[in-house]
């Protein structure tokens, strides 16, 4: 490895350095569709506890961000939807777990404000609701808007298609979701991939996310469980 | 007769035109992609990030990389496109989808809707609920008129945590159609449910309405 590689051999290399107690990972996917399973299983055999957890969702029972909430490693999640995870509602309604709800589209908003060095933005969502208690309203044009903060995090650990040794990456299909922001919001970003490609082998046209946001690239192996397998009963209905 | 689950899906998909843009929601909006009618233009968004959904993948087409906001396999068309997160909350917050159709617990009578969280009970997490309702131009209500005790979904005041105030447009309920009025003063009920009886809305309806079929 030069020192210029950003290439690792596996997930716990990859976070050699980076983990400790109380922390904030912000973890990319929706539910279990691009998200770093890799990286999250070499998070619970570290053992790392009282995490703070900034994810979409909680990945289901015993997969994903599961395996954390199983381990007892996540003191507070902040997502949108966790209704896949009886675990976590488990925890969460023991009051063993706290939980900061966010629309998924301010939980996205606020990460890209955050790794784009925006403190804070306005949005009409949830404008009268829970989610604006204790914040700050404006008016703009007889319209009202919620002050939100942006989001940062002390490391970001996500999940792309193909990447190259200057972390350069491309998602797939719906697998991107959450992952470019998240790549930018963490002060550090450890991306896991399907592939790790020669440099020179992306099309620089074709770059989702550039390498100046990624710290660490590992190539991984992946289950890809899928949550609901949905197929057509019968032809061309 | 009340609706059943997919006629109300088959009187939403009355709400579409063609060249729209539209988000549906979990559960009955899903099935209102089954009646889109033959020759017109829909192109269905996914929150997760997709536009341009196809139908459900045959065995062989299940792509792990490939699923709906419901978390449901689902397939690409060649009009698809793929974006991230952000993006795809740039499009509904911004206003460039023209029509949402959701599910609710509770409406009322200004357009509020509670469709996310019951205290105490159940913790779900309202998703990109809140986004929709606030940023798309246009939100279609489809839901169960009331629970199994005959106690009215449709309210005066939401008693339930909301998603959103004063942004529903359109209610289709089990029992009929009513219309928000623009001002939140109240509804307009506009259809009836086949072999529905107006004493039927009367006795069900909490919210102040007025007739208008």
């Amino acid at each position: 490895m030069t020192s210029a590689s950003k290439v690792y051999t596996d997930a716990k290399g990859a976070l050699d350095g980076l983990l400790f107690d109380g922390m904030t990972i912000m973890s990319g996917g929706f539910g279990l569709c691009g998200i770093p399973e890799n990286l999250i299983a070499a998070v619970r055999d570290a053992g790392t506890k009282d995490l703070t957890v900034i994810s979409n969702n909680a990945g289901v029972d015993g997969f994903g961000l599961g395996m954390l909430l199983n381990t007892r490693q996540i003191k507070k999640m902040i997502s949108s939807y966790v209704g896949e995870n009886k675990e976590f509602e488990r925890q969460y309604l023991a009051g063993e777990l706290e939980l900061e709800f966010n629309p998924q589209g301010t939980l996205a908003e606020r990460i890209r404000a955050g790794g784009a060095g925006i403190p804070g933005f306005y949005t009409a969502t949830g404008y009268g609701t829970l989610v604006a208690e204790g914040k700050e309203t404006k008016d703009f044009n007889g319209k009202n808007y919620v002050l939100e903060t942006g989001l940062v995090a002390d490391l970001s650990i996500i999940k792309a298609w193909k990447g190259d040794a200057r972390g350069n990456l491309i998602f797939r299909k719906t697998a991107r979701n959450f992952n470019p922001m998240m790549a930018t919001a963490g002060k550090i970003c450890v991306a896991e991939v399907e592939e790790i490609v020669p440099v020179g082998a992306l099309d620089p046209d074709h770059i989702h996310t550039p390498g100046i946001y990624v710290d660490r690239i590992v190539q991984g192996t992946f289950e890809k469980r899928i949550e609901q397998r949905t197929i057509r009963q019968t032809e061309g209905v | 007769m009340p609706w059943t689950r997919d006629q109300l899906a088959e009187r939403a998909a009355k709400e579409l035109q063609d060249g729209y843009y539209v988000n549906l929601g979990i559960g009955i909006p899903t099935l209102v992609a089954n009646h889109i009618p033959a020759g017109m233009t829909v192109t269905l968004q996914s929150e997760n990030g997709m536009l341009g959904m196809g139908p459900f993948p045959t065995e062989a087409e299940i792509d792990a990389d490939l699923i709906n906001a419901g978390k449901q396999t689902i397939t690409e068309l060649d009009e698809t496109a793929y974006f991230s997160s952000s993006d795809s909350f740039a499009m509904i917050r911004g206003g460039h989808i023209d029509l949402t159709i959701l599910g609710a617990m509770e409406v009322a009578q200004n357009g509020d809707i509670a469709n996310w969280m019951i205290p105490g009970k159940l913790v779900k997490g309202m998703g990109g609920a809140m986004d929709l309702v606030a940023g798309v131009k246009r939100v279609v209500v489809v839901m169960e008129h009331a629970n199994k005790h005959g106690e009215s979904k449709v309210l005066k005041a939401c008693t339930l945590p909301l998603t959103g105030t004063q942004v529903v447009n359109l209610i289709i309920s089990t029992l009929g159609v009513f219309e928000v009025k623009p001002d939140g003063s109240g509804l307009i009920l506009k259809e009836l449910a086949p072999d529905v009886t107006l004493d039927d809305v009367a006795r069900l309806t909490d919210a102040d309405y007025e007739v208008g079929l």
